[in-house]
């Protein structure tokens, strides 16, 4: 075995690990009893604050992952396909926890758990794209062509990225615009007080920090799981040589 | 007046926190398979 495969759990990861769960435990009582309840939807607003937050660390994980990619080609290092692999796997996690749990939201403030509105129709159409990744992966056998091919299409997926987040700026939509739009009365627009602004952004950093702790560890098992898989490789082309 | 969702908004929490816990538990395992794996 080689070095990555003996190396010790990093104390920089513990620490990660601790602060983001604590973060976590800190933005969840800010979101339930710190920011104020809002007036026309009740309770369930305070579902915002870790949908959007699940929404940013989605496109966190699908911009590494392109970025990676990007690289890959460039270099042709496979740690980086696994790095592109850690940043799809966790974003395709935090965007359907975005999904679901916009749908719920959803339910008492439109009188529906679903509507193909542009933006959510775009971040169905983007999870899909992004499953379907998965699926391209299992699909080739060959580690090199596997990683290419990957990274071709994690490029091409990323398209959907921005569209997703501009979705309801250009198009007519139901969904809340928080950030410079309208709170009107018949939409689910609100205006933010302070502390709702500040659970907010604590959300945003506690899922960020979230985010870096469950990549290193993604990152540390794709590496291992590389090696392992070269070793076994080498090992069946030994014996058939043999 | 406010209108009463807070059982909306339990799911919704419920939901990102399983999903959450779920996928740490995913990483614990495949890390477990892969120390087995490296064992045998």
């Amino acid at each position: 075995m080689d070095s990555i495969t003996k190396k010790p759990f990093p104390r920089a990861l513990l620490v990660l690990d601790i602060l983001a769960a604590v973060s976590l435990a800190v933005a969840l009582w800010m979101a339930l009893v710190y920011a104020p309840r809002e007036l026309v939807m009740g309770d369930v607003q305070r579902v915002f604050y870790f949908h959007v937050a699940s929404a940013w660390t989605g496109m966190l994980g699908y911009l590494l992952a392109v970025i990676t990619s990007i690289a890959f080609l460039r270099t042709g290092k496979m740690n980086l396909d696994v790095a592109s692999l850690a940043g799809i796997e966790i974003g395709l996690v935090f965007t359907a926890l975005c999904v679901i749990s916009g749908s719920i939201w959803a339910r008492p403030i439109w009188n529906t758990w679903w509507t193909w509105d542009p933006r959510l129709t775009t971040a169905f159409i983007m999870e899909l794209i992004y499953a379907a990744y998965l699926l391209l992966r299992r699909g080739v056998e060959d580690p090199a062509q596997r990683a290419r091919l990957s990274a071709v299409y994690a490029i091409i997926g990323f398209i959907t990225v921005p569209l997703t987040f501009l979705s309801i700026r250009i198009f007519r939509t139901i969904h809340p615009v928080i950030f410079g739009g309208e709170a009107s009365v018949g939409s689910s627009n609100f205006v933010m007080s302070s502390q709702m602004l500040q659970a907010f952004l604590f959300s945003l950093f506690a899922f960020t920090l979230l985010f870096a702790a469950f990549y290193w560890h993604r990152l540390r098992l794709g590496l291992r799981q590389q090696q392992i898989e070269a070793i076994e490789l080498q090992r069946r082309q030994d014996e058939e040589e043999e | 007046m406010t209108p009463d969702t807070t059982a909306y908004m339990i799911a919704g929490f419920s939901v990102i926190l399983i999903g959450v816990i779920g996928y740490m538990l995913s990483l614990v395992v495949r890390n477990w398979m892969i120390n087995h794996r490296q064992r045998k």
